[in-house]
């Protein structure tokens, strides 16, 4: 096992169960984080993204798949097990108005996991963690007693942080943490969350489907396409060297806040097709403008391009 | 937003409550009508003056002596009407107790389990409510004796399937919410999860139901009563009251006045108090 | 359609105080041009949307002060019945949110029929044919056309608002984050189409939204607005490479740079102001790094740059406007 690996995730699936047959959201997912790293995971929606996210701290059950934490199966835990496992493995939420109780205050929230877990059991003691990592987190002091809908969406979104590493945990899995913000809150929002990782060496998988965020924020990326990783490589070089159809698309499509930097924009036709019992074929052919024969009889396995830049994609495939 | 002291969440919703003057209203007819109820008998003597017959007073009109006139037996009105409300009020809160203990139980393991439970509870629940609630409580009344504990018995049963359904509704919304996912990834268990994060959500819409069923109770009460199912005479039970009335309403308009004006001031008391905890008791709203 | 907005003043009077939406709004959209409307949340882009349409709910909503002219004519004077042939006819709008903004009970030709045949003196059968036209126009199928919005996926019913926005031709289209909703992908698809339609039609369009990056694309203009005021407005060129006021460069500054991953992000420090308690001079002053005692004070006037491009800023003056460098970037 290596030492610098916190999480490895070994063909990872979750299906559900639907009136018209099984949903494959996340579909033999597998990937590593290094401690202290943040891996990105973007998607567009109905990708399985949040799925995947919740599946590895078990929120969800897993339909089948290894999570190793710290070289150790989470997904073979017991409940109880896993149970005592949360407070090393946190998630904060997109949504900052529906992930707080409405009738909870802030120290209420904040205190939870430490009196939980039996962290600090000193009534005393956890209101002196509970402003400690308010203040870490940039609450004022004064707003302990408030509740949430007495707050902007921003500070919300900070008691949301502070909930998850008042247990202080290893690894927080951010579900689109800031796509519910303002862009000048997106950002203070986005720096704390970055002075946390380097300050507590925290290790980040950061889903989202903004682009621009992912490459500033992440050190690798995974692309998601109807539960599948299709491409996963370092930012620097899925910005700069994008291989697969679709990720080229996707970068395509971003807009630009500058005038001088005209991209050449790639359309897609059509829409993402249905979850719902997919077809052994690359999940992208019937949009992908470069579909051959061979697309549509197999599915393309994930494969090494060059030195950690993994993709599947038969166009790539030097034979 | 600047109050560093800790207010409870009640606290907010009286100050809310407060800003609406119908509801007020309606608090403070209710407050006078229960301080009244619990305090007949502190002024009124059940035998003598609530159903002694006293035959040279008979019919007499409204009066400094008897504010409420005199019935056909020479009773005081008056008396009568504020003794009555304390059968109304106590059958209407025990009913929607009963009422609320069971359906609300049975709505909430159906809401929090799900699937195979919350069908077949839901449907117990769908028959149940298919029968009208009136109607039931006149057949479980003609079975079994026209006594208080058996018309209690009657409204309850009728009276579950809308609490079940008030209480499962939100259970359904909130089991959903992501603050239970979050309790659940900060390694609550599932006892913590409903009783600190879901059960306080849905304690707004229970309250209010509660608040308007005892309204309806107390009306179906009467109902059975003055069809002679619910309790029976000589006891003051306003429906009782307006029955016996009847027979004097064109010359004696005021005996079934006074009856007729407690239901309807109870009932529209409770409604409009009802109506502003609706909005004093959402935390979302200011 | 030429739009113009002079110092347009609307309040929301709650019982918890007056909500200043608006406080001396000022827009000007030419012919054929297509005005981009840039703000966060609560700085008063919808409320002006809706003002032009004249659909701000009254109560608590008041036009308290100033003009709206379409095409030279005052749309505040106008009755309600002449408003009714403005809307949908001359000016329409698209909504936010596509799953609310259409009625799940009606199919969407339907829908978009109920609009020509409103508007337009047109038979029955006429209004539905043309109405699968519009639906092709942006890209669905006309047989689709008997499906109801639930069978549509997220950018299928945006299209079919915006199908039912263009339905009458109209002269002015209001797009109140018209995206924002939708998948990067889709969002690329919806912009080309509106793009095109914009030529074919040779209307104006006032577009709403929060994205920097939608404006570059599709504007022609730009206002940046905070606190319910102007506090930039120019060409593209102007505002993108010219940016003077300091709210403007913290946009700018709030966004991840896309060539140079490792540029640390420079927020505008504290939030957007209560809107009840609007700070007093500048309402931006409290948040600006370059704030002086007289922002406190005083409501700066606009400084222009060029006849088109000002600023509302006390930094500057009539001469140090036009070569910048006041903020530092």
């Amino acid at each position: 096992m290596n030492e610098h690996l916190l999480l490895e995730v070994n063909g990872l699936k979750k299906y559900f169960q639907t009136k018209r047959g099984m949903l494959h959201a996340v579909d033999d997912v597998s990937f590593t984080i290094e401690r202290g790293k943040t891996l990105g995971i973007v998607g567009e929606s109905g990708c399985g993204k949040s799925t995947l996210g919740r599946a590895i701290l078990r929120l969800l059950e897993p339909t089948a798949g290894q999570v190793f934490f710290e070289g150790e199966d989470i997904a073979k835990l017991s409940k109880e097990q896993m149970r005592r496992k949360r407070k090393e493995m946190q998630i904060i939420f997109q949504d900052p108005f529906s992930s707080l109780n409405p009738r909870k205050t802030i120290s209420e929230t904040i205190a939870e996991p430490l009196r939980l877990n039996g962290i600090i059991n000193d009534r005393k003691k956890r209101m002196e963690k509970v402003l400690e990592t308010m203040e870490i987190v940039g609450l004022a002091e004064r707003l302990i007693n408030t509740y949430p809908h007495e707050l902007d969406g921003g500070r919300r979104q900070r008691i949301g942080i502070a909930r998850a590493l008042a247990p202080g945990p290893k690894f927080i899995v951010c579900d689109e943490p800031v796509s519910a913000l303002d862009v000048s809150i997106q950002a203070q929002i986005l720096n704390l969350m970055k002075e946390l990782q380097e300050s507590l060496g925290l290790t980040y998988m950061f889903i989202t489907h903004d682009l621009s965020v992912v490459n500033h924020f992440s050190d690798d990326i995974a692309v998601m396409y109807l539960g599948r990783i299709i491409e996963k490589a370092s930012s620097e070089e899925l910005f700069t060297n994008p291989l697969h159809p679709y990720t080229k698309a996707l970068l395509s499509a971003i807009p630009v806040p500058n005038i001088h930097m005209k991209m050449e924009r790639i359309l897609l036709k059509g829409e993402v097709s249905s979850p719902i019992e997919p077809p052994d074929m690359c999940r992208f052919a019937v949009r992908c403008n470069h579909c051959m024969e061979k697309c549509k009889a197999s599915e393309p396995p994930l494969t090494e391009a060059s030195r950690g830049h993994f993709v599947s994609c038969y166009l790539n495939r030097q034979e | 937003m600047n109050n560093p002291k800790k207010r409870s969440q009640w606290a907010d919703a009286w100050r809310r409550l407060q800003k609406n003057k119908l509801a007020v209203c309606g608090l403070v007819i209710f407050t006078v009508l229960v301080l009244g109820a619990l305090a007949a008998p502190l002024f009124l003597d059940y035998e003598t003056d609530v159903t002694g017959i006293n035959a040279q007073n008979r019919l007499q009109s409204p009066s400094s002596e008897n504010w409420f006139g005199t019935d056909r037996l020479g009773r005081d009105v008056f008396a009568r009407v504020v003794w009555g409300s304390r059968y109304s009020l106590s059958i209407g809160f025990s009913a929607a107790a009963i009422s609320l203990l069971l359906g609300g139980t049975i709505g909430a393991i159906a809401g929090y389990y799900g699937g195979m439970i919350d069908h077949v509870f839901m449907r117990v629940m769908d028959i149940l409510q298919a029968i009208p609630a009136t109607l039931l409580a006149i057949c479980i009344a003609a079975a079994l004796d026209p006594s208080p504990r058996n018309i209690v018995i009657a409204i309850a049963v009728s009276f579950c399937p809308s609490f079940a359904r008030v209480v499962r509704g939100p259970i359904l919304s909130i089991r959903e919410m992501e603050y239970v996912e979050a309790a659940k990834a900060i390694g609550a268990k599932n006892r913590t999860i409903i009783f600190s994060h879901i059960i306080p959500n849905c304690m707004g819409p229970i309250i209010v139901q509660t608040t308007l069923s005892v309204a309806i109770m107390i009306l179906i009460v009467s109902g059975l009563s003055f069809l002679g199912l619910g309790i029976q005479p000589p006891t003051p039970e306003w429906g009782a009251m307006l029955a016996e009335s009847r027979s004097h309403i064109r010359d004696h308009s005021y005996l079934a006045f006074f009856p007729g004006l407690a239901i309807m001031t109870t009932i529209l008391s409770l409604n409009m108090l009802g109506d502003g905890l609706r909005d004093a008791l959402d935390p979302r709203l200011k | 359609m030429t739009l113009e907005i002079n110092n347009l003043v609307v309040e929301y009077r709650t019982p918890d105080g007056v909500v200043h939406a608006l406080n001396g709004m000022d827009l000007q959209l030419e012919k054929g041009m297509t005005l981009g409307l840039v703000g966060e949340t609560g700085a008063g882009k919808t409320t002006t949307a809706l003002s032009i349409l004249r659909l701000v709910p009254n109560p608590p909503g008041v036009i308290a002060d100033g003009n709206i002219k379409l095409n030279g004519e005052e749309i505040l004077k106008k009755s309600e019945r002449q408003m009714d042939e403005i809307r949908g006819k001359v000016v329409s709008m698209i909504f936010q949110d596509p799953m609310t903004s259409l009625n799940p009970v009606l199919t969407v030709e339907d829908q978009i029929a109920e609009v020509i045949e409103r508007h337009e003196d047109v038979s029955y059968k006429e209004s539905y044919k043309k109405a699968r036209e519009m639906l092709e126009m942006v890209g669905i199928p006309g047989s689709r056309g008997s499906d109801y919005p639930h069978q549509f996926s997220g950018g299928m019913k945006q299209r079919a608002v915006i199908a039912i926005a263009l339905a009458c031709n109209p002269e002015l289209l209001i797009a109140d984050e018209p995206t924002t909703a939708l998948d990067v992908t889709i969002q690329a698809q919806v912009l080309e189409m509106m793009k095109s339609l914009r030529e074919k039609n040779k209307m104006s369009m006032l577009m709403i939204t929060h994205d920097l990056g939608i404006v570059a694309e599709i504007c022609d203009t730009v206002s940046v607005i905070y606190a319910g005021r102007v506090v930039e407005h120019g060409t593209l060129k102007d505002v993108f490479d010219n940016t003077r006021h300091p709210y403007t460069e913290g946009l700018f500054n709030s966004l991840p740079n896309l060539t140079n991953r490792k540029a640390k992000l420079k927020p505008i420090k504290g939030l957007m102001p209560d809107p009840i308690h609007l700070p007093a001079g500048c309402s931006f002053h409290p948040r600006c790094n370059y704030a002086t005692e007289i922002c406190a004070k005083e409501r700066p006037e606009k400084v222009f740059r060029t006849e088109r491009h000002f600023t509302e800023c006390h930094l500057y003056n009539e001469e140090n406007i036009i070569k910048g460098g006041v903020i530092k970037r």
